[in-house]
């Protein structure tokens, strides 16, 4: 037994492979290539050099870290006691709740975005909100109402696996509820709550459809910046927005090295429920 | 007592906060007032006749749906292959094997989505329905192998061998003894896949020829170019109706889930 014939499992992996190379590989190899060249294919450093010396550059940069750390806090903020008060449920009616928390995550992105922009012109038609002129506010509420279901469930996955005796033990050795839930809860419960940020820091610097939808044309993000590089269509505008993904890649890459969570990202995208 | 009504308080006041924009829409989807604020005593199904007699969206719908269905079930096939590959492999290839397959799912998409425009332009491959449809296995593939790997992990490997043992070949060892064992990872790889196809708008952008559009990127030009686009209306049936789908399918999976629970009680 043995070689000849485990070989055709092994073997699956090299068209696998080849397909990686194509469309995952030799694609960010084109980034990098057009980030250090110009229209002309010299070799250029001017690129990145234009990037950090424009002024409105820095100000999307800031735009975009300052939304996304707003909407990752209130959205830990609020998913944190859900999590909490689902996991403290009992199992069947927690389960239920905690499908009722994702299942608009499964709604169209764009139609679930649009859904909000809806509810708030409702809203500035009854004269409680400010829809042009609080396009901010706008931006921060749509990528709240998208990104919380993406919060909650990572937290609640680690909050549901919690040894319950581990709590016990802290109440018996004379911890009231709140020094227990500061000095064991959180901490084990520190995982998730990485997880979701990971989960909702990146999308919200890059994924621009909320705020184009929302933010009437006046918030600008990282992900904007470079499709509209790409929609420019200039000579050099492709080696600038390449340059910008670049950077962008580096800064994604290099957070994962630092977390370690390259290797057991949970299919969360999804929801859980396949 | 007080901490528990205060405990589901907060709890409805989230839900209200994730479903009042959706339930807004489904209200007015059978309001004859074409413009959400203003109110119609009447109450019809105009916006559904609106819906289903405009050849555009329903055009969006069905390459929406083709384009998941088809997506899905190429990535489910690769990724299902690229799984078994890999597992099989020594762990340093396994490893790197691992992660590039990673690779997609923690970059921004954006940066997938232009890494796979730049490709189509200097290969100079017009973008087509093909370029559209590779981009989206690329969206879907590396969920599809997430799924399936760690089925392979709960496998007991013994059973490939005794089935060679038994005189069959590899290949009829890997149908009928393998994919049998990890099935319930495919199907959950193919069911991301297609919710993670239906969902996405940048990669779809980036790599569509200018003739074809998904739902996505109709409601993203309807929606966020603030044009003067006169089927919003019929996008809130649209809305309405997927929000049921979603709905219905939730409950039957979990009717179903309980049944056979309870069948496995019985046994």
């Amino acid at each position: 037994m043995g070689k000849a014939l485990k070989f055709s499992r092994k073997n699956l992996g090299i068209p696998y492979f080849l397909f990686l190379c194509l469309f995952v590989i030799f694609p960010l190899l084109l980034i990098v290539v057009y980030a250090f060249t110009d229209g002309n294919g010299s070799l250029t450093f001017a690129n990145f050099i234009d990037f950090f010396t424009k002024g409105s550059n820095i100000y999307v940069l800031f735009i975009s870290f300052a939304l996304a750390i707003l909407t990752t806090a209130i959205c830990l903020v609020i998913a944190y006691p859900v999590s909490y008060i689902l996991a403290r449920t009992n199992m069947k009616a927690g389960s239920v709740y905690l499908l009722l928390f994702i299942l608009p995550m499964w709604i169209n992105f764009v139609l679930r975005t649009a859904a909000m922009k809806e509810l708030l012109f409702a809203l500035d038609k009854l004269g409680v909100y400010n829809i042009t002129d609080w396009y901010f506010a706008n931006t921060v509420i749509g990528m709240v109402y998208d990104y919380l279901p993406f919060t909650i469930l990572p937290i609640y996955t680690v909050l549901i696996k919690l040894d319950k005796n581990v709590l016990e033990a802290s109440s018996d050795l004379g911890a009231n509820k709140v020094q227990t839930f500061l000095r064991t809860t959180l901490p084990l419960s520190l995982p998730g709550i990485v997880s979701a940020i990971t989960m909702v820091l990146l999308p919200t610097t890059t994924s621009y459809v909320i705020s184009d939808t929302l933010g009437n044309s006046k918030v600008t993000i990282i992900g904007k910046l470079i499709e509209n590089q790409f929609n420019i269509g200039t000579a050099d505008s492709w080696h600038t927005g390449s340059a910008i993904s670049l950077i962008l890649l580096c800064f994604i890459f290099g957070t994962m090295l630092l977390t370690g969570k390259f290797n057991e990202r949970p299919n969360q995208r999804g929801g859980g429920l396949w | 007592m007080v901490g528990k009504i205060f405990r589901s308080c907060y709890l409805w006041l989230i839900l209200i906060f994730l479903y009042a924009p959706v339930v807004l829409l489904v209200v007015y989807s059978f309001n004859a007032s074409n413009e959400i604020g203003s109110w119609s005593n009447e109450w019809n199904f105009s916006l559904y006749a609106m819906l289903f007699t405009d050849e555009k969206i329903l055009d969006c719908i069905k390459t929406t749906l083709l384009l998941a269905l088809s997506a899905s079930a190429i990535s489910t096939l690769l990724g299902t292959i690229g799984a078994i590959g890999m597992f099989y492999s020594k762990p340093r290839v396994f490893k790197i094997l691992n992660t590039v397959t990673q690779v997609p799912i923690v970059n921004a998409e954006i940066v997938t989505a232009i890494s796979l425009a730049l490709v189509c332009s200097i290969l100079l491959f017009p973008r087509t329905y093909a370029s559209l449809l590779i981009a989206h296995v690329v969206l879907t593939f590396p969920f599809v192998v997430t799924s399936v790997l760690p089925k392979l992990k709960q496998m007991d490997p013994n059973l490939y061998e005794a089935g060679l043992d038994l005189g069959a070949s590899p290949l009829k060892a890997l149908f009928t003894i393998v994919v049998p064992e990890i099935m319930p990872g495919i199907a959950s790889g193919f069911m991301l896949a297609v919710t993670l196809s239906l969902d996405d708008y940048i990669i779809t952008n980036f790599t569509k020829p200018s003739t074809i559009d998904t739902i996505s990127t109709y409601a993203y030009n309807a929606y966020a170019k603030n044009s003067a686009n006169t089927s919003i209306p019929a996008l809130r049936a649209l809305s309405a109706i997927i929000f049921a789908v979603i709905i219905i399918s939730v409950v039957v999976a979990n009717v179903n889930a309980d049944r056979r629970a309870k069948q496995r009680g019985n046994n």
